[in-house]
């Protein structure tokens, strides 16, 4: 505030009423806003975030309930009542859905480092705009982007190379995501060229440029990008009903479909747990199941939103 | 196509002149091949997994488009089965199924263009008005969550509160009212899927119209409000005109990928609506294709959505252009 003149602190203290504090942040120039549209501003935020907040928090609560409080409830719990952990206890204990989980994980991890390995190398092969090739190559990754095969030609290609139930199915038709690859690229051919140049005059090949000047510069719009194919992986869903038919591999979404919303049971769980543990907090330990990972990762990655699609931004 | 993620590029910061300075030796001599393979060696080695995975599995697949032409059988192959000509797409053309998915391809993309599309753009002007930069900050990361949420999650999430033994019902059933089942009420179908597009993406939807406004020069609106401008007016005359080009943009490529609209969402949700409203093109290809053994006939009306899809982007692209847009792509 040191730098409003005299008359604008007129202007502001003539504008809000005696008593009311403006905010520090808000310029000499503008007017306050009323009590009224401030209310209606501070509650409509507040209920946009309730819309997202509140169903995970019933969910989560419901999962750590017990069979008492879920019939006092009625159903999902809004109030807590009597905790457990005997729901996750039940899930986690073998079964159908820890192996579902164990597959989510694996196809995630070995998935999302082979995306970014290929990526980022064809990223940065596609950075030099003068290169051979440069041209026919980055048309070649376009098309992707405007034509989809469609589903029945990719199927007959999965079955034909005898991937139907093998895990690579669920990885090898997305590992390339043409989108990925453009941002990845901007970002990439974004970085002062200087640099790079100078690192070439003294002796750097590409590979060093790549791994010591080029990674370490862009990690904002890498770590979006690692976001955005594990986030893919984990969510992946129809894949798995398209390419996997034996029940022991299919990851975690498929198993969450069957289990919340086709209201199929576990079997050789429920007989174990039978009246004691609710189906309910069982189905709602799998919700969370599916969401943790995703709360895991995001706190660390979601910093680098703006930054790293902004950087996307300028095309070349 | 995620396109929702790209900001205009009006808003980025402006583009140095790199090309002059990149390797500017390669524009005065244009360089034998032999000497340019040579110096190019190491990034066009690099290409090469990426070009092989997309060559396996985007580009075989376009020309496993050819069984859209065959009487196709799984147990003699693509080599051995049949040219029927355009037969199947003469019987996709006559299949009132496949008008009916058209029709509710539309009918959502038309409803969402309507009641999602502006959605964001609200939120995004209402969260810039925050002036607390802790307030807009937990706000941000509360509405961006969802989008990384599964559609199997999302659809659990809403069956859960508006379902049969849902949160909403278990409310109305307290207070003495009859339960409504919205998530199986074809009537509402629109509804509920829109709902859900919103729930999930509206959030991140904000980050391109966010970019924007930050790239707004504040002076514009301290001079506006010198000269006596309110802050609708400001709103009005600076902020929806610094808008206008992002919004024309993502309006038109909406507009281009009218032909798809959540598959996974809608094959999630089909069987307990029924196909008669949540039949869309590609849950048609998929049921006719994969669940009962049509390949051709499937392929067939794929296809034509594919092209359709191919067309409409192109053509979307063209209004951009004519608009002075950047578009999805600009040749470069």
């Amino acid at each position: 505030m040191t730098t409003i003149d005299r008359t604008a602190r007129e202007r502001v203290e003539r504008a809000s009423r005696p008593g009311r504090r403006r905010h520090p942040a808000r310029p000499a120039w503008d007017e306050e806003p009323s009590v009224a549209g401030k209310t209606a501003k501070a509650v409509t935020l507040v209920v946009i975030c309730l819309a997202v907040v509140l169903p995970l928090y019933t969910i989560l609560l419901t999962s750590l309930s017990t069979q008492a409080a879920i019939t006092r409830a009625g159903g999902l719990v809004l109030v807590p009542g009597e905790l457990t952990l005997d729901a996750y206890r039940q899930v986690l204990a073998g079964g159908i859905v820890t192996r579902a989980v164990l597959v989510s994980v694996g196809i995630t991890t070995v998935g999302t480092a082979l995306s970014m390995v290929v990526s980022v190398l064809g990223a940065y092969g596609l950075s030099r705009s003068g290169s051979l090739g440069h041209r026919a190559i980055l048309f070649t990754v376009l098309i992707t982007m405007f034509f989809g095969a469609g589903i029945i030609p990719t199927y007959l290609l999965v079955s034909s190379l005898n991937l139907i139930n093998s895990y690579w199915s669920l990885i090898l038709p997305t590992a390339v995501s043409a989108f990925n690859v453009l941002l990845l690229r901007s970002a990439f051919m974004n970085l002062d060229q200087q640099i790079l140049d100078s690192a070439r005059i003294d002796g750097a090949g590409d590979w060093r440029i790549l791994t010591r000047i080029v990674l370490p510069m862009t990690k904002a719009v890498t770590s979006v990008i690692a976001l955005f194919y594990a986030v893919g992986y984990w969510n992946a869903f129809f894949q798995a009903t398209l390419y996997i038919n034996d029940s022991d591999k299919q990851p975690l979404q498929v198993v969450l479909r069957a289990m919340v919303l086709q209201g199929q049971t576990v079997p050789g769980q429920v007989e174990v747990g039978a009246g004691q543990v609710s189906s309910l907090a069982i189905q709602m330990a799998v919700v969370v199941i599916a969401i943790v990972p995703v709360l895991l990762v995001y706190p660390w990655v979601q910093k680098h939103f703006t930054s790293g699609v902004l950087i996307g931004a300028v095309k070349g | 196509m995620a396109v929702s993620t790209r900001p205009p590029s009006s808003s980025a910061t402006p583009v140095p002149p790199r090309r002059e300075r990149r390797r500017g030796h390669a524009n005065e001599v244009k360089l034998p091949l032999r000497a340019r393979l040579r110096r190019d060696k190491g990034v066009l080695v690099m290409c090469v997994p990426m070009l092989l995975l997309l060559g396996i599995f985007a580009y075989v697949p376009m020309l496993g488009n050819v069984v859209a032409f065959q009487d196709y059988s799984p147990f003699v192959g693509i080599r051995n089965s049949p040219f029927v000509g355009l037969a199947n797409f003469e019987r996709v053309f006559a299949d009132p199924g496949f008008w009916n998915a058209l029709a509710n391809t539309l009918a959502i993309t038309g409803f969402q263009i309507v009641f999602y599309f502006p959605v964001p753009i609200v939120l995004a002007l209402l969260l810039n008005s925050v002036l607390s930069a802790r307030v807009r900050v937990v706000v941000q990361s509360v509405v961006y969550l969802p989008h990384f949420f599964s559609w199997v999650l999302v659809v659990s999430v809403f069956q859960q509160l508006l379902g049969g033994a849902g949160l909403l019902n278990q409310a109305l059933r307290a207070a003495g009212h009859q339960g409504v089942s919205i998530v199986t009420d074809p009537d509402v179908f629109l509804f509920l899927v829109t709902s859900q597009t919103v729930w999930k993406d509206a959030g991140w939807g904000i980050i391109v119209f966010l970019a924007a406004l930050a790239a707004v020069d504040p002076a514009l609106y301290e001079a506006a409000a010198m000269d006596g401008a309110d802050r609708w007016r400001r709103l009005w005359h600076i902020t929806l005109p610094a808008l206008k080009s992002v919004i024309i943009l993502l309006l038109i490529l909406r507009l281009g990928d009218a032909l798809t609209v959540g598959f996974e969402q809608l094959i999630l949700q089909r069987d307990a609506v029924g196909a008669d409203v949540a039949e869309v093109l590609d849950t048609f290809v998929y049921y006719r294709g994969v669940r009962d053994g049509n390949w051709s006939y499937a392929a067939a009306a794929g296809l034509v959505k594919g092209v359709v899809s191919l067309l409409l982007v192109l053509g979307a692209n063209k209004v951009a252009h004519l608009f002075g847009e950047a578009g999805v792509y600009s040749r470069r």
